[in-house]
């Protein structure tokens, strides 16, 4: 209590409310904590309203296939100074389909590693173990996203390049692309590794707030230490496991530099039917294709074009930030966390 | 470790439940062996990330590339060293801390200490936790919308015919602060709530009323949360690329606009070191991998400073209520 300091004024309070300096002291700072809610409100409908003419002059198609969207791009960069002949003819597929399934990917990779490893971390590590383990999933956390992406340009994809890709897988698709190790496989290895950290945090902590005598429970029928934590603790915790999901997938979503380092920067989409060739190819998300796009921002309708993906993405990451905000403010309620 | 562990089976009459009682089965085994193995997973990816950093910045990193300043060049002897990148990394992170860290902690106690209506404040702490989800590019090219604007022309070069470049070290400090801002919130919102209520009914038993409480008796013993949101929040900044290359313009060297001292640099362009390692990769132009590893090395040290002060203030600052 030492840093603690009372000034005894002496002068009683007669009520709250009719106090004007903490009347007021309280409405500014509650019209600080609203300009948050007016800031996302007016980004997302700046926005849209700066994208409105790429979405409307597509329509529909906008979300379509159609034809290469690099050449689309160029296209629209190359449009006529005179805004009547703006260009705006956009079939965006190909990079929701990369961010789709760059994300996806490595979200379920991710929640399958962050599951087992929070289990790891708070039940079987031992002791000096676990002392070193949680630093280490701070630190990972904690590694900018560009030293993530060198680190991929200059390892991970020469060795994809050099173990995975033979000269038939070359020469299969040299119509279309080039293989050269940038591709699904390395964006998804890496942004597993970096949404991991914020899965096993929430984990972690709601692995650690089952209730030890749940377990107890399940350990006094006699089954052994790891069947009590997966049928007991970890169906606990399921929505707790949603929710890092969710968040993580917002994360994985919005991440522009280490995609635009190591997936190759190629609008392609990549095809499933390919086989095990399908994650060497090459394929560039909504986020990094903003980020090469950022010289161009100057010029209007490409401008445009890259607010429409910013749009796309501001809204999609707002929508899973709060379904895992919401998810966890429930947890409490009906599940583990509520004491 | 416990897996080695396996006990006869039970035999019981009737239920074939009971038969697997203490029993790994095979599942159970794998289980617990993915378990180790992911485990371990993480410890060698960090490892090999720093050690594989550090091998090939101590190869690269010399006192010149920290004290000179980055050249145009063809070859990698020419193109000079990280001093720019380095000041502008310190002032970006300055500049965005000293925004996020007041606006965090006020919208903090706001909702702790007040949170009246109820409903508004459960939609405050959602759109923090969106500005937490919120893609970085998204925010930056928002932020140039914003700064390109005329009546943000002080802030930033203004061309010839008027067109704002709206890109400086003010445009890109100030997206850096909603980087940074959940951070703070979340640090100082945590302290807040481990105050036990007593702490404040002691204080208006004083006679105290809230504004004073909160100024005189909570914010101190908050110090040390408010801190490490703030750090937290710092980390984000140095490591925030996307803002840098659409906001700071990520040129090579700090190029000041205007006269004034300090406040020219503040309105040009410059770069980060996040910024310089990008684009001195293969996926930038400037072809220059060992200044990259080592402008890469530079910043991972600082993680992992900040990192450590972070453990450091925590133990330090942990307050126990009697």
């Amino acid at each position: 209590m030492s840093s603690l300091t009372y000034e005894a004024t002496g002068i009683p309070v007669e009520s709250e409310e009719a106090d004007p300096v903490n009347r007021r002291v309280e409405l500014l700072l509650g019209a600080l904590a609203s300009s948050v809610l007016l800031f996302i409100a007016g980004m997302i409908l700046f926005t849209l309203f700066k994208a409105w003419p790429s979405f409307a002059a597509n329509g529909l198609a906008w979300f379509g296939a159609g034809g290469n969207v690099d050449a689309q791009l160029t296209d629209i960069f190359n449009s006529p100074a005179d805004p009547a002949d703006y260009i705006y003819k956009l079939r965006a597929w190909p990079l929701i389909w990369s961010t789709i399934l760059i994300s996806a990917l490595s979200v379920l990779l991710a929640t399958f590693i962050a599951v087992f490893s929070s289990i790891f971390i708070v039940h079987f590590a031992p002791g000096p173990l676990q002392k070193l383990i949680e630093p280490v999933v701070k630190y990972l956390a904690a590694v900018p996203s560009v030293v993530y992406g060198l680190i991929g340009i200059l390892v991970l994809v020469p060795w994809i390049n050099s173990t995975f890709i033979t000269e038939e897988m070359r020469s299969s698709v040299a119509y279309v692309i080039q293989l050269d190790g940038s591709s699904v496989m390395a964006g998804v290895m890496i942004l597993t590794v970096m949404i991991l950290p914020i899965m096993i945090a929430l984990i972690v902590d709601s692995l650690r707030a089952v209730p030890l005598n749940w377990r107890e429970g399940a350990l006094a029928l006699g089954v052994n230490k790891w069947r009590a934590v997966r049928t007991v603790s970890v169906r606990a915790i399921r929505p707790a496991i949603v929710a890092a999901a969710v968040l993580a997938t917002a994360r994985a979503l919005g991440e522009a530099i280490m995609l635009a380092m190591v997936t190759g920067s190629i609008g392609f989409a990549p095809n499933p039917f390919d086989g095990f060739l399908f994650f060497m190819e090459p394929s560039r998300p909504l986020a990094p294709s903003i980020l090469d796009g950022e010289e161009g921002l100057s010029v209007v309708p490409f401008g445009e074009t890259m607010y429409a993906f910013g749009f796309i993405l501001i809204v999609s990451c707002v929508f899973f930030s709060f379904s895992g905000w919401a998810i966890r403010q429930s947890l409490g309620r009906y599940s583990i966390g509520a004491r | 470790m416990v897996s080695g562990k396996s006990r006869r089976p039970i035999k019981a009459r009737g239920s074939r439940k009971v038969r697997a009682r203490g029993v790994w089965s095979i599942g159970d085994r794998v289980g617990l062996t993915i378990a180790w193995a992911t485990g371990i997973f993480l410890c060698l990816v960090a490892f090999s990330v720093t050690i594989y950093l550090a091998l090939k910045g101590v190869q690269y990193l010399n006192l010149d590339i920290l004290i000179s300043r980055p050249e145009a060049g063809t070859e990698q002897s020419e193109t000079g060293g990280i001093l720019d990148p380095m000041i502008g990394t310190l002032l970006l992170t300055i500049l965005g801390t000293a925004i996020a860290a007041p606006i965090g902690v006020g919208i903090a106690i706001w909702l702790t200490e007040y949170g009246r209506p109820s409903l508004l404040a459960r939609f405050v702490e959602a759109g923090i936790e969106m500005l937490v989800g919120a893609p970085s590019i998204a925010l930056a090219i928002f932020g140039l919308l914003i700064f390109q604007n005329s009546f943000m022309a002080p802030f930033s070069f203004t061309a010839e015919g008027g067109a704002v470049f709206g890109r400086s070290f003010f445009a890109a400090g100030a997206i850096m602060s909603l980087i940074a801002l959940p951070f703070v919130v979340g640090g100082t919102r945590e302290a807040l709530n481990s105050i036990p209520k007593h702490v404040r009914e002691a204080s208006y038993a004083l006679g105290k009323d809230q504004a004073s409480t909160i100024r005189r008796v909570l914010l101190p013993s908050a110090r040390s949360g408010i801190a490490t949101g703030t750090t937290l929040g710092m980390a984000q900044i140095i490591g925030e690329t996307a803002v840098v290359v659409v906001l700071l313009g990520a040129s090579l060297q700090l190029a000041p606009e205007g006269a004034i001292p300090v406040l020219d640099v503040l309105k040009g362009t410059g770069s980060t070191l996040t910024s310089y390692v990008y684009q001195n990769s293969p996926a930038g132009e400037g072809k220059a991998p060992e200044k990259a590893y080592a402008a890469a090395f530079v910043l991972l040290l600082i993680v992992i400073a900040l990192n450590l002060f972070v453990n450091q203030i925590s133990k330090r600052g942990r307050h126990t209520w009697g």
